[in-house]
């Protein structure tokens, strides 16, 4: 049995306690929402944070899904607090009956009991991953630890990549590239005050550095755009049909007039270290009725775009080979859709 | 022998005895024990694949607040190992490391954090070795733990007597057990200086022999007792490192001291399915009869000796149990590398050469244009016959599996004749009910049962044996419940106790059900003749005229005649005295008499033939199982809900392998596991399990109790093969390795799978076995002894395997 680090712990019950928690305690503070993904890592002591800040009772985070007026939009917009557990998300009604790609996304992930405990915040924080940190102390220490996880250490090349300048853990969290795609937008609660930040600019291409965060910011919620003329579908690749994170993540979002593609939106996740936009491919279907051969030329600059490393379950060259037939299914199932 | 119409309790699917606590989690298995004034304990294991210890630095770690012990190789001397031939492990190792994971130092200290704590503040200067992490690397630096070569009959001549020849190249990757409990053991020393080990352990008695070895001690000092186990499949039926280190650490320290393995460690110490490159030449005649068999194999066993020499035999042994081959030769080698070690699991040995034959006789019907089910029909082996390697076969019911299962899943309809992507498969297998020999050379009984019976009418059953999960405590509750008239949980079990209950060997080579079976009717058989005699007394009746049956003793002539079972053993006790009765089975002895007879002798074989039925995308090459039929031959079901539960598992386990599990290593980072862990070690989730179809097929078996053969192995046997065989009927690609990962599937539709080749490889030395026909000493062999008595007891040693090679065990 492995046991968890010593730590202190932290429950505040408002926004503006965990704030003046997280200011105070500096550096070796770590927010903790569900746990799921934390304490696992602190068991393995990939990190082991002397101070814990619990958001599991901050009352703001946990408020009910709904409707908010936009500041001066006519708009309504669904707001998604971000302390509430995967499976809340994933059954409530609103999401359900407006967002139902969302529902479908977060039933993905994991297992049941971790999707009553982890929360949606966690998920779209989530730490990066590699077969090469997610492991134990004992066994990084076999490989004389990584990038990721210098323990102490200077200038320890990444072990996936060693010529690389950065580290290409990935990005496994399964609603990163569906917000993305949805040109969600995030709130972060600081002692600096509030800020909003779109979810494409909030993860970096750097598997050490992975959000455009500071440790003490918290994200407080989510909003939605608005689900009118909006087609959306994230598919999932893994090796089972339970448990396993993504090894290959395609989120396709589009805003259609009437038969015509208005916008197109495509993030690939889990073959960088964030969620990753396909430009080519979105390109090649706007302004299209989403016809056989556009999907097959978008799947394909998506297939060319992708570069996956030997991070993850399953060879790189076939995570690669499967962008392409990933991304081609979920097109052609917001078509069938469609019609 | 018995009626089967008057059977109460035998053949009923009954919950297990033990289900209440096992389900309410009440069951203490060894992680659940406490002692007062407990230490804990933890091992630092090597961060290398191949190492020199230079200097070992305690000096930090003595420091550690709560520190009470520390050992290191220096403290012990004396090598162990689970095979008399393969003495090779230390305890703690002192100079070479070979795997990274093997134990280096252990800590006792007051929690279990500290224990930690002064693990981590060791020092160690290694001088790094360049490891062999491959069967070729490791055959070219000749780094070869044991070859065998053994030939029956004249394969050339078969070759030439034959009208076709196949010949391929084979790969099963190595995996492991997964038992969800994780190894633990607790040892407590009692104030008089005696020792008790608690630990979860399929071997107790082995456990306890290697205690005695390593610790110096008399085994009359030494207590063992096997926890129940969650799970096993192979992977505690050696004795480990944690088992001895924290016996001498309560011996020193006058402390109980417990060691609870995290799931990592487990990945460890293994001892799990050995990575297996097979060769395989079959020579065949135009209706398929297998004039000659040529198989190779080489097994990658890592670091240690474990069970190997006997998992190397049993990947040649048999071959021969299913269809009948004519001439037949077996060469193979075990190979050392630096990765944990490898031993027996669920199958031991047999699941790899039995992927090899199934795939090829799937070649082999297409080439011949005879359907698949019918040409393994065609060439059964016989009930009651004797094999060209000198196994005796006793009842065969492989034919009827192989109706149930092709009339269950269609076949006739479906094989080649579903939509492209869609296929079906089916392949065979067939295992032992425990190996004839025990693994170290003694004329002993291979179990033994106890029976008390109180004046109350209280039953106690006293037996070695260690239910690892299969259900054997209900079995042996069963039995003696069906000999003695009364409901199976009225049966009070003690079990894997060595200061309480006679000798068992251990719950490994599915063993089990056929020998402590057949030791516990022959113990209740007499003490239900002691009942019977003095009741008959009190009577006036003859004895067979007494029948005992739901708590009481009728007169069968005149049901209305009766008594509690307590008046029977009141009476019996003041007749005869105290009413205890014991039983012991030794296994009949085997004709084989060259040398590796030893392997793949049995009382009987159990057979199971499958259907699987699988989905292929063929543009990600990812497999979905549809469904699974399969038929087992289990003699008789004890308990038929068991059973089932064990096919089901087997399956479960079968589809693992074929499809995901893997235990590899980076050999470009010191050796380390790639997984080692349940999240990235691939296995099944309820929601890859197919529904799965079971057929009992009920030949008994005149060496089994009852009739009864085992189930805890066999089933597995069919499913990689016949996965493999479906695939190809699904979309037209042969892939003779496993795991079947979806690369391969696509790289093979793209006609660029790697080819596996076989390094050159002869057995330095062949052993030339003249068949049973042309030998004079099994021209003997009559039917009557071919069928022998099942509580025939056997005393004498059986085998021309010297003590030194005896290795007769499987998982
Ligand atoms: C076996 C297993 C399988 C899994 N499978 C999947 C999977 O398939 N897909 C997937 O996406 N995930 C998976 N996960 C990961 C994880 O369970 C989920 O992502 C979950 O949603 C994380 O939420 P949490 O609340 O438990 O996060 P925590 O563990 O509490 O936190 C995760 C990270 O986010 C930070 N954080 C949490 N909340 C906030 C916040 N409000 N503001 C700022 N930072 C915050 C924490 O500091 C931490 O760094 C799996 C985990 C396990 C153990």
């Amino acid at each position: 049995m492995i046991r968890l680090p010593e730590f202190r712990y932290y429950r505040p019950k408002t926004l503006k306690e965990a704030v003046k928690i997280l200011n105070s305690e500096g550096e070796k503070a770590v927010i903790v929402a569900g746990g799921t993904d934390l304490f696992p890592n602190m068991k393995r002591r990939i990190q082991t944070p002397s101070v814990l800040v619990s958001l599991q009772q901050v009352k703001e985070l946990h408020r009910k899904i709904s409707y908010t007026k936009i500041n001066g939009d006519q708009e309504k917009r669904l707001v998604i607090p971000s302390g509430l557990t995967l499976s809340e998300v994933c059954e409530n009604r609103l999401i359900r009956e407006n967002y139902p790609f969302i529902s479908k996304t977060t039933s993905s992930i994991a297992t049941p009991l971790i999707r009553s405990m982890g929360t949606i915040g966690g998920n779209l924080c989530l730490d990066t991953r590699c077969t090469y940190y997610n492991q134990s102390l004992e066994w990084r220490e076999s490989v004389d630890f990584c990038m990721k996880a210098p323990e102490g250490k200077l200038d320890i090349p990444c072990r996936v990549a060693p010529g690389s300048p950065r580290c290409v853990a990935a990005n496994s969290s399964d609603t990163a590239p569906l917000f993305c795609a949805l040109e969600a937008e995030f709130h972060i609660v600081s002692q600096e005050g509030e800020r909003t930040i779109k979810p494409a600019e909030f993860y970096r291409e750097d598997g050490e550095f992975y959000l455009n965060k500071k440790a003490e910011e918290i994200l407080s919620e989510i909003t939605l755009p608005s689900s009118e003329n909006l087609h959306a579908v994230y598919l999932k690749l893994r090796r089972r049909g339970s448990f396993d994170f993504p090894v290959l993540g395609a989120a396709a979002v589009l805003k259609m007039t009437g038969q015509k593609v208005k916008e197109a939106k495509i993030f690939l996740n889990a073959v960088s270290s964030a969620p990753i936009e396909v430009l080519e491919s979105e390109k090649a279907l706007i302004g299209t009725e989403l016809e056989e051969e556009k999907i097959l030329e978008a799947a394909e600059s998506a297939r060319q775009s992708a570069k996956p490393f030997d991070n993850t379950d399953f060879y790189p060259h076939w995570r690669k080979e499967m962008v392409g037939v990933l991304l081609k299914r979920a097109l052609l199932e917001l078509k069938s859709r469609k019609t | 022998m018995f009626n089967p119409a008057e059977l109460n309790v035998i053949g009923k699917p009954i919950p297990k005895v033990d289900a209440l606590p096992r389900c309410t989690g009440k069951l203490q298995y060894a992680d659940d024990l406490t002692f007062p004034e407990m230490l804990f304990c933890k091992i630092y294991r090597s961060p290398y694949a191949h190492a020199f210890i230079k200097k070992i630095d305690l000096s930090k770690a003595k420091k550690i607040p709560g520190v009470v012990k520390i050992l290191t190789g220096e403290d012990f001397s004396i090598p162990f190992g689970i095979l008399p031939v393969s003495q090779d492990e230390y305890p703690l190792s002192n100079k070479e490391v070979r795997y990274v994971g093997e134990p280096i130092a252990a800590f006792a200290a007051l929690d279990e954090e500290s224990a930690y704590q002064a693990a981590k503040a060791i020092s160690i200067e290694f001088e790094i070795v360049k490891p062999s992490m491959s069967i070729e690397e490791s055959l070219k630096q000749g780094m070869i733990h044991k070859s065998a070569g053994l030939e029956f009959g004249d394969i050339e001549k078969g070759f030439l007597e034959s009208d076709d020849i196949f010949e391929n190249v084979y790969f099963y990757e190595g995996n492991t057990h997964l038992a969800l409990e994780e190894h633990a053991a607790a040892a407590v020393p009692d104030p008089d200086g005696k020792l008790t080990l608690y630990s979860s352990t399929q071997v107790p008695h082995y456990l306890h022999r290697t205690l005695a070895k390593t610790l110096n001690l008399p085994p009359s000092r030494i207590r063992v007792i096997a926890s129940p186990n969650g799970g096993g499949f192979g992977g505690k039926s050696d004795v480990f490192s944690h088992e001895i280190v924290v016996s001498k650490l309560a011996l020193l320290t006058g402390k109980p001291v417990k060691i609870s393995l995290t799931r990592e460690e487990i990945f460890y110490l293994h001892r799990g399915r050995h990575p297996t490159l097979m060769w395989l030449k079959t020579g065949v005649k135009k209706d398929g009869t297998i004039s000659s068999m040529h198989f190779k194999s080489l097994l990658d066993g890592g670091a240690y000796g474990s069970y190997g020499v006997a998992s190397l035999y049993y990947t040649g042994a048999l071959q021969t149990t299913t269809y009948k081959i004519e001439n037949y030769k077996f060469e193979g080698a075990r190979l050392f590398t630096h990765k944990a070690p490898c031993g027996p699991k669920r199958g031991h040995g047999t699941p790899q050469p039995r992927f090899a034959i199934e795939i090829m006789l799937d070649e082999v019907a297409e080439k011949l244009q005879i359907d698949p089910a019918e040409l393994r029909k065609k060439h059964l082996v016989q009930s009651n016959s004797i094999t060209p390697n000198y196994l005796k076969v006793g009842s065969m019911g492989l034919g009827k599996c192989i109706d149930k299962v092709v009339e269950g899943s269609g076949w006739k309809d479906k094989f080649r004749k579903l939509p492209y992507g869609k296929g079906v498969g089916l392949a065979c297998g067939s295992y032992i009910c425990g190996a004839g020999l025990p693994i170290y050379w003694n004329p002993l009984p291979h179990s033994s049962v106890m029976i008390k019976l109180d004046r109350g009418g209280g039953v106690s059953v006293y037996c070695g044996q260690i239910d690892i999960g299969q259900g054997s405590n209900s079995m042996l509750a069963q039995v003696v419940a069906e000999i003695l008239g009364v409901g199976p949980s009225e049966i009070k079990l003690c079990c894997a106790d060595t200061d309480l209950t006679p000798v068992d060997l251990g719950s490994y080579s599915s063993r089990v059900t056929l020998m402590v079976g057949n030791a516990a009717i022959q113990a209740a058989q007499k003490a239900v003749d002691l009942l019977k005699k003095a009741v008959s007394e009190k009577w006036g009746i003859s004895e067979d005229k007494i029948n005992f049956k739901n708590g009481k003793a009728f007169n069968r002539e005149n049901p209305d005649l009766s008594l509690d079972f307590s008046e029977a053993v009141q009476l019996a006790e003041a007749k005869f005295g105290a009413v205890c009765t014991v039983g012991s089975y030794t296994p009949p002895k085997s004709p084989g008499e060259y040398k590796g007879s030893g392997v793949g002798p049995s009382p009987a074989y159990s057979y199971s033939a499958s259907v699987v039925q699988v989905e292929v995308d063929p543009e990600t090459g990812i497999i979905q199982i549809e469904k699974v039929w399969i038929a087992h031959d289990i003699g008789k079901a004890i308990n038929p809900l068991s059973v089932i539960g064990q096919v089901e598992g087997s399956v479960y386990m079968g589809l693992g392998e074929a499809l995901m599990e893997e235990q590899t290593f980076r050999a470009r980072y010191n050796g380390v596991h790639k997984a080692p862990g349940m999240l990235d070690y691939k296995s099944l989730t309820s929601k890859d399990m197919p529904e799965v179809e079971t057929y009992l097929i009920e030949d008994p078996d005149p060496n089994g109790p009852y009739g009864a053969k085992e189930v805890g192995q066999g089933p597995l046997l069919p499913i990689p093969p016949a996965v493999a065989n479906a695939v190809y009927d699904a979309i037209g690609v042969r892939i003779r390795e496993i795991p079947l990962h979806p690369e391969k599937v696509l790289f093979a539709l793209k006609n660029k799978a790697p080819k596996r080749s076989f390094p050159s490889f002869h057995a330095p030395k062949v052993i030339r076995v003249p068949l049973p026909s042309e030998s004079p000493t099994t021209s003997l062999l009559s039917s009557d002894l071919l069928r022998s008595e099942s509580l025939r007891v056997d005393s004498s040693p059986s085998s021309g395997l010297p003590p030194s090679s005896s290795g007769a065990v499987s998982s």
